[in-house]
């Protein structure tokens, strides 16, 4: 495989000479993170920089067609340029529910023209796209969503209300699933629309989260005009589209841990706060806790990347998705309860410099909502027992 | 013993359930915390309970208390987990009242006892000085001067630290600084020259300060107990103090679970109350069973304190153990079973989860008496 081999040669000298070593730390707070849009604050030019290489060619979505802008990058290649952004530890220059839903879900069901219109600002992290699916009354139950979008003619008009939307007040761009047939049986008549944050009757309030952030909102949503060229797929054939988009996302939440592991280890941080005794972690409980941890982080990432490969390869079981995302949300949940373990009453100070105002508490806080976002864990086990399984079969 | 409440311990439980639930619920937290109160608990909740006794339920009748026992307080304490009411009580009435009853001279207990009883003095235990609880590991100096002492060192993570009229010490006279001998404990004004107290806001919204003393004068009447012996005086203080924390993780897992059952049996989804599913029955049925271990070990661990027992040591490690664990599981399921609402700050779940967790790393989180545990029963 020369060619691969080329590929990757060039991909590290061209990451060396145009990755900004400020963009090869670990990423610690929400802000090091990229997320695009037009309210987008650059944290430093080297982020803003970072973002522009990349997304000029189309790197920020490897393996998204060239043509709208992606980097038309085979499976192999983009696993490649994967490892060697790992090698460097460079940070993922765009971060966003585009990227890992919107986006592909345009690729796979969108028209030309709204492949035209959305997919190039997703790769150049231009727009900040925000997910509108959980309903006060809907949530894991989303299929009952009670959203109402009537056919005005020439548009549509949308009534109703979202709960949970993750960044609403930031967002540009809401992917939003609707109800269009209220006659037909619940998944039958679910359509899914984009629509502009900015247009009239879209308001959103901040909802505080128990880590003291208010990342989501309540979205209402009041007779929201919606042009009918921003209809995604065929309608009232919504609900395949959101289960497409699901799996995607549950992919992305199942790895939400992984990105933090390339930071220190949860035994350099034993070591460094507790210590040695004997050439043995001071505290034998931890010691072993620590050890199964890393055992079942381990097994997590050997088992994101056979299932990888087994689908390179075509092979692999459905609903694989539904298990990565179980296992990598609990393991990621261990790991923060393990942090604070390991720092003991400094990881629970709320505020001052001299915790990092709270850092760590907030970080473990916001873990217990990896295993409700996206569905929750207990969903995903009734799909791996139903899909998988064949449980509860007639 | 039976492993009962007697009569008057039920009364005092239901009257403490009573007050606490209608005077001080977790939405009086919420408003200490969202006003930023300096004090870091209401002035007048504290005076309420006082006027109830509970500062004097540890003390003896000699001094004006009413010497109700271990198995009583604990009875306040669980309820205290259910209302998460943030009050001088448990650095006070619990750990200050014992540690004078431990190792105070007739002197300082004639002096201090009726001024807690009363309501007019508070205390704060200032021992550990790193993250993780080490009763006997004290670097803080306590030195011959004249004839009295000079104090230097500092001190982590001192609930009440900040607001407490006196602090008790451990300070170390001789020995190396994990030595079990020379080490001993003091009692000093918060005020006193050389003592600097930066206050330090938890996830729990309740108090803890930072502690340091740069050549605090104090007078030979300043010790608390005989001189270079106080690690045992220590440990047995932090058995206390664990034993009723480990009551206190009992009511705050009791509530959350409750709280949790109760949305179970009202939350719609796929058209059917999420209670019956069995998968989340199931989840439910547990906690409650891991509850009732904990309860166990709990009334089991008072009423040897009570009983002078020395089972004591091994069952307050085991009971703070449990608690830890179970406290841990509760908050999560507790969120878990909530889904997104279960996140937000609006619902209380959130400060029982905090709570649980300062609560479990005080004095000691369930690793570390699971190995003292093992210690003590010689493996
Ligand atoms: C941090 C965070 C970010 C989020 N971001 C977004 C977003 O951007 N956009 C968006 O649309 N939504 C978002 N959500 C919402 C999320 O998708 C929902 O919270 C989730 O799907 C659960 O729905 P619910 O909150 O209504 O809980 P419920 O569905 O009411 O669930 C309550 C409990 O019941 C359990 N349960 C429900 N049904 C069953 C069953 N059949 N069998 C067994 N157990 C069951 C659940 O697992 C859960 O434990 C976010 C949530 C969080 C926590």
């Amino acid at each position: 495989m020369p060619d691969l081999e080329q590929f990757r040669r060039e991909t590290r000298i061209w990451l060396e000479a145009n990755c900004p070593l400020s963009q090869r730390e670990s990423v610690v707070e929400f802000e090091d993170r990229c997320w695009g849009g037009t309210k987008w604050k650059f944290t430093s030019d080297d982020q803003k920089r970072w973002l522009e290489v990349m997304a000029a060619r189309g790197w920020t979505a490897p393996d998204w067609p060239a043509e709208y802008g992606g980097g038309g990058l085979n499976k192999e290649e983009t696993k490649i340029l994967r490892e060697e952004m790992n090698r460097i530890n460079a940070r993922v220059p765009l971060f966003s529910m585009g990227l890992s839903m919107i986006g592909p879900a345009l690729l796979k069901y969108g028209s030309e023209a709204l492949k035209r219109q959305h997919i190039r600002n997703i790769v150049e992290g231009r727009i900040w796209w925000c997910q509108g699916y959980s309903e006060p009354n809907f949530g894991s139950d989303l299929a009952g969503l009670q959203t109402r979008c009537e056919d005005k003619g020439d548009h549509f008009i949308v009534n109703g209300q979202k709960v949970w939307t993750s960044y609403a007040d930031r967002a540009d761009w809401m992917f939003c699933l609707v109800r269009t047939d209220p006659a037909a049986v619940k998944h039958a008549g679910i359509s899914l629309v984009l629509f502009d944050m900015n247009t009239p009757g879209v308001t959103t309030r901040p909802i505080r989260l128990i880590s003291g952030k208010s990342p989501f909102c309540e979205t209402f949503l009041d007779d929201v005009r919606v042009e009918k060229d921003q209809l995604v797929g065929t309608l009232n054939k919504g609900w395949e589209l959101a289960t497409y988009l699901l799996t995607h996302e549950r992919e992305m939440i199942g790895s939400i841990g992984q990105s933090s592991t390339s930071a220190k280890s949860l035994h350099d941080h034993a070591v460094e706060q507790i210590g040695l005794a004997g050439g043995a972690l001071a505290d034998s409980v931890l010691r072993t806790d620590i050890a199964r941890w890393e055992m079942d982080n381990r097994a997590f990432e050997l088992t994101a990347e056979r299932i990888t490969d087994e689908a390179t390869a075509g092979q692999g079981v459905g609903a694989a998705s539904s298990m990565l995302k179980y296992t990598g949300t609990e393991i990621n949940k261990r790991r923060h309860e393990l942090l604070v373990s390991i720092h003991g009453q400094r990881a629970l100070a709320w505020e001052g410099d001299a915790y990092d105002h709270g850092l760590m508490a907030t970080q473990w806080l916001r873990t217990k909502g990896n295993s409700i976002e996206g569905g929750t864990s207990e969903i995903q086990l009734n799909i791996i027992a139903k899909r998988i399984l064949g449980l509860g079969k007639e | 013993m039976a492993l009962v409440l007697n009569e008057e311990q039920r009364m005092l439980k239901d009257a403490a359930r009573d007050f606490l639930s209608e005077h001080a619920p977790v939405a009086q937290l919420r408003q200490l915390r969202d006003s930023r109160d300096a004090q870091g608990y209401s002035r007048a909740t504290w005076q309420q309970m006082v006027d109830l006794g509970w500062s004097g339920i540890l003390v003896p009748e000699a001094q004006g208390g009413l010497d109700f026992g271990h198995v009583g307080m604990g009875q306040i304490m669980e309820q205290n987990g259910r209302t998460l009411t943030a009050s001088p009580l448990f650095a006070t009435a619990v750990m200050g009242v014992s540690a004078l009853v431990q190792a105070g001279s007739l002197a300082q207990r004639n002096a201090l006892l009726p001024a807690i009883v009363a309501g007019e003095l508070q205390l704060a235990p200032a021992l550990d000085e790193g993250p993780h609880h080490a009763p006997c590991r004290v670097r803080t100096r306590l030195e011959a001067r004249g004839d009295g002492f000079v104090l230097n060192g500092e001190k982590q993570f001192v609930s009440d630290g900040h607001s407490a009229d006196q602090l008790i010490v451990s300070a170390r006279s001789a020995g190396a600084d994990a030595d079990r001998d020379g080490i001993s404990l003091v009692l000093v004004e918060r005020t006193a020259p050389g003592v600097t107290v930066e206050r330090v806001v938890m996830a729990d919204s309740r108090n803890s300060a930072m502690i340091r003393f740069d050549n605090v004068a104090l007078p030979r009447a300043a010790l608390l107990g005989e001189p270079g012996t106080a690690c045992a005086v220590i440990e047995r203080l932090t058995e206390i103090g664990n034993a009723h924390l480990a009551a206190e993780l009992l009511g705050l897992s009791l509530e959350a679970c409750e709280q949790t059952v109760a949305y179970l049996n009202t939350r719609k989804q796929f058209g059917v109350l999420i209670g019956s599913y069995q998968g989340l029955q199931h989840r439910a049925a547990h906690l409650f069973s891991e509850i009732e271990l904990l309860k166990s070990l709990v009334i089991k661990t008072l009423q040897a304190l009570d009983a002078g027992s020395a089972e004591v040591a091994v069952l307050a490690s085991l009971a703070k153990a449990k608690a830890g664990e179970v406290a841990t599981l509760a908050t999560n399921e507790a969120v878990q079973l909530h889904g997104g609402v279960g996140m937000t700050d609006e619902l209380d779940i959130g400060f029982f989860m905090k709570r649980a967790r300062v609560a479990e790393h005080l004095y000691g989180d369930h690793r570390y008496h699971l190995r003292r545990f093992a210690a003590l029963s010689g493996y």
